[in-house]
């Protein structure tokens, strides 16, 4: 089970945070401090896996963003390499060939979409099209419902 | 009015670049035409009000130069959006908390939109609810209070008729449930299971899994929805079932036999996925949902384990996926891992096993750093399977001893740790200290401890365990693990003679070395090992029969230069001056000086010793200034006691350090190891004297006529009261000079304790102990190790600390009833570090012989808050005072 993803830039900033275990908001921005600093201090030709703590830390970068995934020690590390990878491919298709302002200013779509590919840590979906489908239909569902209103304010409707 | 709009345009770039998939661009100028007509038709004021935009605000956030400068805009934002909250502004809710979420990743509090969550969930509209639950997912965690109502409001969404609404519900109790909460909903969640909406029914599995994770009695009910969930041609609901049966299986016994029948379907739908042509949609550069097939691998493990059959029905299956998977590509490589790890787990066939080491052959060869790793990784469950094949492997496993990687370097460590045998032990140590001494910190006290344990369990000779012990200890400095430096001397005491004046004269080369260095600071181990043996058999050092014994080492060189007295000493003075060695290790340096006096013959080196010792009559330390004071009383109105309470050691047992409870390389069970109590007796024989002690061993003991003097010299000793009850006597000797002393090292120390202290360490080595759990909460653990002792029974309580950050201010009380006593020892220390333990020593007199009831209350601060446990522990063995 995962029990944490993170999302930042290749300057330490985060850019996104996926908890799927409790803990106190301290001891989180502890975590994301100390992981940041690790991994950032890695060289490229080491290694995507890093023992940290009592979790396995899987991370990726992908041009200036680091994605980062910490796992249970049961869990496939390569395995997790290609969840970071399809969740990429994700947002590329979502926002076009994405980048890091995509993700910056767009957080919550990030958020929306990595909901519809894992669920309480585990993966929930494998189709790659079934995700995106249900994060349109959700937009649109959105979109609808503020031009409704917007017309029904201005005495369209 | 008009009524606000979330994020009215989706995207960064202005429309005529908008190159963002869009599903509903015909809508995008719809609105563009409703929005200018919103901008003509509201008054001005109305646009007033109109709060900063999510994307304006980042773009002012980002703007901000210094750090000042970014914080003025987030509190003045902040400000703004809580006054909003106060005013319950639901118009702007959804934007203002959209935007306080960005504040919220930046690391600012956001604690006080958690409310406005709730509320946005409760609204009606979807675009409210979807950014609700997202800040719900982020502000809230399970500690909040806030968790009634939040379980109120899945409750409702849950029952929606929208998918949507229901998968965002499920979607936020997935990643927050608490117990509480999943108690509450589960019957939901089991109903949603049954769905027949593929997209509803997989996120209910998958919250039945968190559900279960949290509360495993909950098991129970989900069981009948569970099996059906495979029988379903989704994708995304077939892993969502075999993720929550593989934690349903992990979790009982019984279902794990409950679902050993559904073995078959697993091999089909696997089959399935591999001979199935290509289908596009789970495709993955080739291979047919990878995702899938590795939770089936895994699940097939689970339930193939000790099982004959069901690892027969796999057999085949597993045999496809090694050899048919593309192995070119990272998702290939994958699936053999899952594969081999199964594989190795199972009942399989030999043939199998084979192909499986021989893909770990290949991984480990393998120019990807990533399948290197998952290689050593792997072999490291495999080695208890398969030694033999895995030794094959051991050069290369070496050599990635030297990777610049840590992760590889922290896995080969421990690979090579499990290949040491009596046959490769020479070579491997070699490598361990080679690697020992290049390593970093967080490896060396891993690294040495397992290295003293494989030394002592294959060591071809006893030369040759000896000195990798002091290569160990040299490399390891001060890294090292306490118990390391009284094992070490154990082995030295209990050697013939002719390896003691070995020892002395090796360890004499590296005090001598780290005193003129003056790196001595860094190798208190060594120095403390040094120390001790020099102190006892110093004699032989410096004699002339020295020269008989080789000293050459591994390389062929001989360093050793046979030192006059004078010059041993001159080094102890050096070392003992100095200010930056510790207590503990001065403690040894100084009684191992004293025993010097009646080691070495010369006059001037009499002197000298003893000026050394009378400087530390005025120490600052209370402990050394007593021993200097004690000490240099044997040189003036004692001296005639000087040579038989200074006489060499006897030897002492060695306790095998086998029992060790974090040792992870499998151990032969120790042999039963013998009580060094005798020993002690001796040693109490030669200070006490011509107390009532039944050992025989009082040759050295002075004539009964000195009595009073020997008493007086115990009391200078120790301020002992001989009067007191001796049906415990090294209790009675320990109990007044452990107060007043600093234990807050577990350094061993035989010499000192033996003669002067508590002899409570010692014990502590003395197994088997029982040993009864009294409290395991908050990441405190309380153990009590008992040992009996008739109607005495010594009690050590270790309190470890698993917690994140340290607990200061530990006080650990206890109480029992009225007919028993109960004495307690001052603690090893009040600051309980992460990883760290605080030992306190209890006797409990009990002449009543009735069971031992124990009440314990335990205070500490751990991040500033109070906490206090309180427990009544009940379950010491009956028999404990017979």
């Amino acid at each position: 089970m995962m029990q944490f993803m993170l999302l930042f830039s290749r300057q330490g900033k985060l850019r996104l945070q996926k908890w799927y275990v409790a803990h106190p908001d301290k001891l989180k921005k502890k975590i994301t401090r100390e992981l940041i600093t690790t991994v950032l201090a890695r060289k490229p030709k080491m290694c995507s896996f890093l023992e940290w703590k009592d979790v396995k830390v899987v991370y990726k970068r992908y041009a200036s963003l680091y994605f980062c995934c910490a796992m249970e020690q049961e869990d496939n590390e390569l395995l997790t390499l290609e969840l970071i990878h399809r969740y990429v491919e994700l947002l590329d298709k979502y926002f076009g060939s994405v980048c890091e302002l995509d993700i910056i200013f767009n957080f919550e779509k990030a958020y929306f979409i990595l909901d519809e590919l894992v669920l309480g840590g585990e993966l929930q979906e494998t189709s790659k099209k079934n995700v995106l489908k249900a994060i349109a239909a959700q937009d649109l569902l959105q979109e609808d419902e503020t031009v409704d209103e917007a017309l029904r304010d201005v005495g369209l409707l | 009015m008009a009524y606000p709009m979330y994020e009215v345009d989706w995207s960064v770039l202005p429309p005529d670049q908008n190159r963002r998939f869009n599903p509903a661009f015909n809508i995008a100028t719809i609105k563009q035409v409703v929005n200018e007509a919103i901008e003509r038709v509201a008054p001005v004021s109305v646009r007033m009000q109109t709060p900063t935009r999510l994307r304006d605000l980042i773009r002012q956030i980002r703007a901000a130069r210094t750090a000042a400068e970014e914080r003025s805009v987030v509190n003045k934002e902040c400000a703004y959006i809580r006054s909003t909250f106060r005013e319950e502004d639901s118009v702007w809710r959804c934007r203002n908390i959209a935007k306080l979420l960005y504040i919220h990743m930046l690391g600012y509090p956001a604690h006080f939109g958690q409310l406005e969550c709730l509320k946005l969930i409760a609204s009606p509209r979807f675009t409210d609810k979807r950014v609700g639950y997202l800040g719900a997912m982020l502000l809230l965690d399970e500690r909040q209070d806030v968790h009634l109502l939040i379980t109120n409001c899945l409750k409702n969404d849950l029952n929606s008729n929208t998918q949507f609404v229901v998968g965002l519900a499920l979607c936020t109790l997935g990643a927050i449930a608490s117990p509480e909460m999943a108690r509450d909903l589960a019957s939901e969640v089991e109903r949603l299971i049954k769905s027949p909406n593929a997209y509803i029914k997989k996120k209910a599995a998958l919250c039945a899994f968190r559900i279960i994770r949290r509360v495993p009695d909950l098991m129970e009910m989900f069981l009948p929805a569970t099996r059906s969930l495979l029988t379903e041609k989704n994708h995304g609901v077939l892993i969502t079932g075999v993720t929550l049966i593989t934690e349903m299986c992990e979790n009982s016994p019984d279902t794990l036999n409950h679902f050993k029948k559904i073995v078959p379907n697993l091999v089909r739908i696997l089959k399935n996925l591999i001979l199935a042509g290509y289908s596009p949609e789970h495709d993955v550069s080739g291979v047919s949902d990878p995702f899938l097939q590795v939770k089936i691998l895994r699940l097939l493990r689970i339930l193939g384990k000790n099982d004959a059959e069901a690892s027969e029905a796999m057999n085949d299956i597993l045999a496809q996926v090694a050899t048919n998977t593309e192995t070119s590509k990272n998702v290939g490589n994958t699936i053999l891992y899952e594969t081999v790890l199964s594989i190795m787990d199972i009942k399989s066939e030999s043939s199998l096993r084979v192909l499986a080491i021989n893909i770990l052959g290949r991984f480990l060869l393998n120019n990807d750093k990533n399948i290197r790793y998952v290689a050593l990784n792997t072999l490291l469950r495999t080695v208890h399977v398969d030694t033999s094949a895995v030794q094959r492997h051991r050069t290369t496993i070496l050599e990635c001893l030297k990777d610049p990687d840590v992760s590889i370097r922290r896995r080969a460590m421990e690979l090579s740790f499990a290949l040491i045998n009596s046959q490769n032990i020479r070579v491997m140590m070699k490598e361990l200290l080679l690697f020992l001494e290049r390593s970093d910190a967080e490896f060396k006290a891993h690294c040495s401890s397992a290295m003293v344990l494989a030394a002592e369990r294959y060591a071809p000779s006893s030369k040759w365990h000896l000195d990798t012990l002091f290569q160990v200890l040299l490399k390891a400095g001060n890294y090292l693990r306490d118990d390391t430096v009284s094992n070490t001397i154990q082995i030295i005491s209990s050697a013939p003679g002719e390896r003691q004046a070995y020892a002395s004269q090796r360890l004499w080369i590296s005090l001598e070395r780290s005193a003129v260095c003056g790196d001595s600071t860094e190798k208190q181990p060594i120095i403390q090992v040094a120390a001790w043996t020099i102190g006892e058999y110093g004699d032989m050092l410096v004699s002339e029969a020295s020269n008989a014994i080789s000293m050459v080492d591994d390389d062929g060189i001989d360093e050793f230069v046979r030192p006059s007295e004078e010059y041993v000493i001159d080094i102890y003075q050096k070392l003992l001056w100095s200010t930056q060695l510790s207590i503990t290790t001065k403690e040894f340096l100084l009684l191992s000086l004293a025993k010097l006096s009646t080691r070495f013959t010369t006059q001037p080196s009499q002197d000298k010793i003893r000026v050394i010792v009378d400087t530390f009559g005025s120490h600052i330390h209370i402990e050394l200034q007593q021993r200097g004071v004690e000490l240099s009383q044997l040189f003036r109105q004692y001296a005639n006691l000087r040579p038989a309470l200074l006489e060499r050691m006897p030897a002492m047992e060695v306790v095998s350090t086998g029992e060790r409870d974090d040792s992870d390389t499998e151990i032969e069970p120790a042999a039963p190891a013998h009580t060094t109590q005798p020993d002690q007796d001796a040693l109490l024989d030669l200070i006490i004297g011509s107390e009532p002690l039944s050992n025989g061993d009082v040759e050295h003991a002075p004539p009964a006529a000195n009595n009073n003097t020997t008493n007086d010299i115990l009391d200078l000793l120790s301020g002992l009261d001989l009067t007191a009850p001796a049906q415990a006597p090294m209790g009675v000797m320990g109990a007044p000079i452990t107060t007043p002393m600093s234990v807050a090292n577990n350094n061993v120390s035989p010499l000192l304790d033996g003669l002067f202290t508590s002899p409570a360490p010692i014990t502590q080595m003395q197994a088997p102990d029982t040993i009864v759990t009294a409290l395991d909460r908050n990441g405190l653990k309380v153990e009590l190790h008992v040992q009996r002792g008739g109607e005495t029974a010594t009690i050590t309580m270790k309190a470890h600390s698993t917690a994140d950050t340290a607990m200061s201010e530990f006080l650990f009380q206890a109480a029992v009833p009225r007919t028993f006593r109960l004495d307690m020892m001052s603690p090893s220390g009040s600051v309980l570090m992460p990883q760290g333990e605080i030992t306190q020593l209890l006797k409990v007199t009990n002449p009543s012989k009735t069971p031992l009831r124990l009440r314990i209350r335990i205070s500490y601060t751990i991040d500033g808050n109070p906490v206090l446990e309180q427990a009544e522990v009940n379950s010491f063995p009956t028999d404990l005072f017979n």
